[in-house]
């Protein structure tokens, strides 16, 4: 930027030229764009729609390498199977609605507190926002690889709880039916709250900060404040980043694949996972691609407040 | 008081003499550097407020990574809470007797091959659509928001079929592409936003002064959008580096698997070594802890140059 003022000013007083791109050669800029975007549309085409449409297809297919002889067209049966004979799939399909629901809103609740509390001015503040929002860069298998190690029956947190009278010797959380869902949630929460914090405080850092000024020259008070400025600004942050968030959580299978395998008895198993079981294990691709296609109209429902609410085609400023 | 507010904004200093909590930090507080006052609004929150909360959740945040490296550090069978004699016989097994030395090459050559491929692609069709109308542009963008609500685990089985058809399977190209496709959605997007914030009139006076577009791109905007492809970079260096299905997926071979195949591992037997695992995990996260280190002070800003709303 510098050396380009630099030149500018020192330069010769030059006659304005148009824009090299379209001064050059006649048809490049109206070709540029498309050149810009080829291989981002080849990537996302040949490894996300082609994909999708592949799945819709097996969906209507008896594709099972381990059954040969009864692959062909399927039409209807797959998916009258899943909403009529699959005992697992309404079991996964709500686990996966309340898990979303309770990780999000408790992710979106701390979230909003830890950035709101690292948004202040307080001696220590960088080294505690880089302490607090750590386990963002955890995810996956070690935080489960962690997390099985805090709550391991013999050698865990419990353990020591139960040294100090809280509990008792040989509690394991995760192979509980009663603790194992708020086992998996903390867990989760743990590396999912930093991640919401981090979207809420950049967005906090871009509320203007006269608006602040203004209202305390005003007498407003710090809950007014809040009420009035600091909500209504981040009011589409939030609800973007927390449609994106529950989408993000639905889809996710690293956690609980690695921390719960599902279990224990199937209490832990989301919808993706039992999709990832039936084709990974079950080698049963014609019903997997099934009850994938009904987790996209699930997702579809989704993108579509998404879109909605983020105003697609109103050009982001 | 007054020195204070000497060192605000001008018209805030005519406002002086108002209520007592407009102008003041905390008492007793040096005057306010230029850093804090943008927060001045908050500043006479009570200090319990911040630190009670503040460090309840870093408790909650530390304490697992203290455990890791407990389990990691001391001898297999101790009960310690510090980790006291202090060994490293866990690194040194899971480094070499589980083959972590090549799961950690593999994996640090795929997240960089990642970053790479995802930032140039992004940077290309962040530029396009942030300086360019055209005709798909609308397409495009419908396209770039609704893949992201594609579920890459759920692919899984079409994604092997065609790395199958293209001989890439077992081969961390194979990786490298998925990881790559499923980030370029949010990073064209998280792109596109910081040029955005680049003034067009910078690049025009450089077209001005006889820089052709790609000169002037890299000499005015590729500067002044560090920040955002640190952000966007690491974002896709650690994506690749922690997920697991992909590489579980797509390598069969012990040779070409990545550190979550083989923490996976760790984890799965009916015996754990709990050492090990920890170690794994350790190891694991270095390479994360640094970047992270590195990009932190740059993370927030990156987001708050706006792309995030989409």
């Amino acid at each position: 930027m510098a050396s380009a003022v630099a030149q500018k000013t020192s330069g010769p007083p030059r006659p304005l030229p148009r824009p090299p791109g379209r001064r050059r050669k006649g048809s490049a800029p109206r070709r540029l764009p498309y050149l810009l975007i080829a291989p981002a549309v080849l990537l996302m085409l040949g490894f996300i729609a082609y994909p999708v449409l592949s799945v819709f297809y097996y969906s209507a297919q008896h594709y099972n390498p381990t059954k040969p002889w009864r692959n062909g067209f399927a039409g209807w049966e797959n998916f009258t199977a899943i909403f009529t004979e699959d005992t697992h799939f309404w079991g996964t399909l709500a686990f996966s609605l309340k898990w979303v629901s309770v990780e999000v809103s408790l992710q979106l609740l701390f979230g909003l507190a830890l950035a709101l509390i690292v948004n202040q001015t307080f001696v220590g503040r960088s080294l505690g926002r880089a302490l607090v929002f750590s386990p963002w860069a955890v995810s996956g298998v070690l935080t489960s690889a962690i997390w099985v190690l805090l709550y391991n029956s013999q050698t865990g947190i419990t353990r020591y709880l139960a040294d100090v009278g809280i509990g008792e010797y040989g509690t394991s959380l995760l192979s509980d039916t009663g603790t194992v869902f708020w086992a998996a949630i903390v867990a989760d929460l743990w590396r999912g709250v930093p991640f919401f914090a981090i979207l809420i405080l950049a967005d906090l850092q871009s509320i203007p900060k006269d608006l602040y000024e203004a209202a305390e020259v005003d007498g407003a008070s710090r809950i007014r404040q809040f009420v009035h400025i600091t909500l209504p600004h981040l009011k589409d942050a939030i609800i973007l980043s927390t449609l994106l968030r529950a989408v993000w959580e639905f889809n996710n299978v690293d956690l609980l694949y690695t921390l719960t395998g599902g279990g224990p008895a199937g209490e832990t198993t989301t919808l993706p996972l039992y999709i990832a079981h039936t084709s990974v294990e079950g080698r049963d691709f014609g019903y997997a691609s099934a009850l994938t296609t009904v987790a996209f109209v699930i997702l579809l429902f989704f993108s579509m407040v998404y879109l909605r609410l983020s105003k697609f085609g109103g050009e982001t400023k | 008081m007054i020195t204070q507010d000497t060192t605000r904004s001008p018209d805030l200093s005519a406002t002086a003499s108002g209520p007592d909590r407009a102008g003041s930090g905390p008492a007793g507080r040096p005057p306010v550097s230029r850093r804090r006052k943008k927060n001045r609004a908050w500043d006479e929150v009570p200090r319990w407020h911040i630190y009670l909360p503040l460090g309840i959740y870093l408790v909650f945040t530390l304490v697992p990574f203290y455990w890791i490296l407990l389990f990691a550090l001391r001898p297999t069978g101790s009960t310690s809470l510090v980790p006291w004699p202090l060994t490293f016989d866990h690194f040194e097994k899971v480094w070499t007797e589980r083959s972590f030395a090549t799961y950690f090459e593999n994996s640090l050559l795929t997240g960089v091959a990642t970053l790479i491929m995802t930032t140039l692609v992004a940077l290309a069709g962040g530029y396009a659509l942030a300086r360019f109308d055209f005709k798909v542009k609308r397409w495009f963008m419908l396209a770039l928001l609704c893949s992201q609500f594609v579920p890459g685990a759920l692919l899984l089985v079409p994604l092997f079929q065609i790395f199958a058809d293209l001989s890439l399977i077992n081969s961390l190209m194979s990786v490298i592409i998925a990881e790559t496709v499923f980030q370029l959605p949010l990073s064209i997007i998280l792109i596109s936003g910081f040029i955005r914030n680049v003034p067009y009139s910078l690049e025009e006076a450089a077209w001005v002064d006889g820089c052709s577009r790609f000169t002037a791109f890299r000499v005015v905007v590729l500067p002044m959008l560090r920040p955002g492809l640190v952000a966007v970079g690491s974002f896709a260096f650690v994506h690749s580096w922690n997920h697991f299905l992909f590489a579980l997926m797509f390598l069969n071979s012990q040779d070409k698997q990545t550190i979550p195949v083989g923490l996976n591992t760790l984890m799965g037997a009916d015996s754990v070594d709990l050492g090990a695992l920890a170690a794994g995990g350790v190891i694991a996260a270095v390479p994360v802890v640094i970047v992270f280190a590195f990009i932190q002070k740059w993370l927030v800003t990156g987001f708050s140059a706006g792309a995030v709303k989409g």
